[in-house]
């Protein structure tokens, strides 16, 4: 069962079961995932929406490798990651998975095409090829002549494209996108929903997490949290 | 490939160092500072030893030199009465140590007496040096004109003296002075040579040439000035007589100079009531000097190292202070895939990339001080590979040692508060 091909096109790419994850705070013990069973497939868009409080952080934050489960199973294309240590769960977003976020996480001192080179550098590439890289993604993304910008001297919506171009750079299995929007004004937001339905055209798992309603719309499929649990699933299937 | 990735970390350190200029020059002060006292205290302790160690060299390491002392419980009687005080060694003395060993190649006997000298209009008190042709082979010094004192001088008794190439000059003499003559105290003496001067003191010992000397053969000396000499001080005059001031012996071989030493010693004991006698070994004294010279170093290296120390210290301050500002690089570094271990890697370059060049700063200064001491103050300095290669790998490796633990602080950062973090 754990063996699945994740050739097929509608092979699960991520599967939990069960998770649980507890977290301990002074004495409090706080449950922010209470036995989540969820899967989703290759090349599907979700949307995580919840209040604040539901979970939906704790939720993208396990998928995406950044903390571990308290119990449960988690597959990641076939492949059990529970129990996975620090280094081989840093090795798996290096090399499967890809992140943006609501305030850009932009390493400011860093040229725009070093911050897009950033997950190549770690991934052992040549600076000529990373040079190349880094270019194809800024064409990309919309950022022709701002590579050697720094990132204060951009908008918003460039800094978010930045950070597009550089979670893209490792072409990931899936794209993690936390309230990818949120700081951005309606209309710049509505841009880079576009660009991310149209990754997401081009085949890419992209989970995003977002409180809003017309934000949540782009996505395919809907998984609302609440207190820890899956309140309910809608989707455009 | 490996090379590669390690030279394009150092040079992204590098980087990343030129983006906080004024910060990074800060951090370096510490170890420029650190670096450039020990450089600059190894060389100046290197200087001060290394001049006394050349004049120790230049006794002969092989050699044992035995000179004539005032007995302590002489000295107190001497200088308030007007009698005459004998003392030191005698021609005995010489004729048993020179038979007596067989590990002595060569010895010479010396006697010691200033004169008045005048050479045409010039006068100058001059330090007659009494021995035998031997005295050359022992103390070699280059011929400048003339010859030097031969057998033939000894077996005539020839009243035949050799300038010294400071004193030469004093009195006018040159080369065209050789064959005249030169009037030593009552006595007139024949110039055949002048050579080359080598003078200078070593500790405590005196230095068998002077500047001053002229040298005369032995039996000449004793028979035209006796072996008492009057000196007159104000109110009182001062009666001596010593019959040898040293006895220079050369052993033949570095192994043998101590066990002969110690022998020569007992010898002249025997026959001496008093201790009016001193012998002493260069080669000892090169032993002690190079030991103090080491605990001499010790001691201002640990000093400057003490400054290298705090130097490390502000390193690791400011590198703690550094992760906590950029506790969101690392938070977005490990989101990406970093690891643990390539966070501390990225750190521990940065800081031993400060403190190399901070060490390599320094060391231009610890140069530059002690030429300045050397040209302002005169003392010697030496700067040795060591003084410099030392400072420096001691400098990378605090670079490591006190970046460690910022670097262990900056990889325990938690990706998801990272990202937080504002």
């Amino acid at each position: 069962m754990g063996n699945q091909s994740p050739s097929g096109s509608n092979a699960q790419i991520v599967r939990l079961e069960d998770v649980e994850k507890i977290y301990q705070m002074g004495k409090a013990r706080v449950r922010a995932l209470a036995g989540v069973s969820v899967s989703f497939k290759r090349g599907s868009f979700w949307a995580i929406m919840g209040p604040s409080g539901s979970g939906k952080s704790t939720m993208m934050n396990i998928l995406g490798c950044l903390d571990r489960l308290t119990s449960g199973r988690y597959i990641l294309e076939g492949r059990d990651v529970s129990t996975l240590d620090d280094d081989s769960l840093s090795e798996l977003r290096l090399r499967q998975l890809g992140f943006i976020f609501q305030s850009f996480n932009l390493i400011q001192q860093l040229t725009v095409q070093r911050n897009i080179e950033l997950p190549l550098y770690y991934l052992g590439w040549d600076a000529h090829k990373s040079a190349e890289r880094a270019e194809e993604l800024g064409l990309k993304v919309g950022l022709e002549g701002r590579l050697n910008h720094r990132p204060a001297e951009l908008s918003g919506g460039q800094m978010q494209r930045v950070a597009i171009a550089r979670a893209l750079a490792n072409d990931p299995e899936i794209l993690f996108a936390d309230e990818p929007t949120g700081n951005l004004d309606t209309a710049t937001g509505e841009q880079i929903l576009k660009v991310l339905v149209e990754l997401n055209e081009q085949g890419k798992t992209i989970i995003m997490v977002t409180h809003e309603a017309h934000i949540a719309a782009h996505a395919k499929h809907r998984l609302h949290m609440l207190d820890g649990f899956i309140e309910r699933i809608d989707g455009d299937d | 490939m490996h090379q590669i990735k390690i030279v394009r970390n150092i040079w992204l350190g590098i980087e990343n160092l030129l983006l906080h200029k004024l910060r990074s020059l800060l951090t370096m002060l510490g170890i420029v500072f650190g670096v450039g006292s020990v450089v600059a205290m190894l060389s100046v302790g290197e200087g001060a030893s290394k001049e006394a160690l050349e004049q120790i060299h230049k006794l002969g390491s092989n050699n044992i030199i035995v000179s004539s002392m005032k007995a302590v419980e002489d000295e107190a009687t001497t200088t308030t009465h007007s009698h005459m005080g004998i003392y030191g060694l005698t021609y005995e003395d010489y004729a048993r140590v020179a038979e007596s060993f067989s590990t002595i190649k060569q010895a010479v006997p010396v006697k010691l007496i200033r004169k008045e000298s005048r050479l045409g209009e010039r006068a100058l008190e001059l330090r007659v040096v009494g021995t035998t042709p031997t005295w050359f082979k022992l103390v070699p010094r280059p011929i400048i004109a003339g010859r030097v004192l031969l057998h033939d001088d000894e077996q005539d008794q020839a009243a035949v003296a050799v300038l010294t190439e400071f004193g030469a000059r004093k009195i006018l003499a040159t080369e065209h002075t050789i064959g005249q003559s030169i009037r030593i105290g009552r006595d007139v003496f024949e110039v055949v040579g002048i050579v080359k001067s080598e003078g200078g003191e070593a500790g405590n010992i005196q230095i068998p040439d002077q500047q001053v000397d002229v040298y005369i053969p032995i039996e000449v000396a004793r028979k035209y000035f006796g072996d008492i000499t009057t000196r007159r001080t104000a109110g009182s005059s001062e009666r001596e007589k010593v019959e040898l001031h040293q006895i220079i012996v050369e052993v033949d071989a570095r192994e043998n100079v101590e066990s002969t030493a110690a022998g020569i010693e007992a010898m002249i004991k025997r026959f001496h009531k008093k201790k009016d006698y001193d012998v002493s070994v260069p080669l000892a004294l090169l032993k002690q000097a190079e030991d103090t010279k080491r605990r001499f170093n010790i001691v201002l290296g640990s000093i400057a190292g003490i400054s290298l120390l705090v130097g490390g210290i502000g390193i690791m301050n400011i590198m703690l202070a550094t992760v906590t500002e950029r506790t969101r690089e690392i938070g977005i570094r490990r989101a990406i895939g970093a690891k643990r271990s390539q966070i501390i890697g990225q750190f521990l370059i940065e800081t031993s990339v400060l403190s190399t060049i901070g060490g390599l700063i320094g060391i231009g200064f610890g140069v530059l001080v002690p030429s300045l001491i050397t040209y302002f103050a005169g003392m010697p300095t030496v700067i040795t590979p060591e003084s410099i290669f030392l400072p420096l790998f001691i400098s990378a490796c605090i670079g490591i040692i006190f970046g460690l633990y910022p670097a262990m602080r900056a990889a325990k950062v938690d990706p998801i508060v990272a990202l937080r973090h504002e």
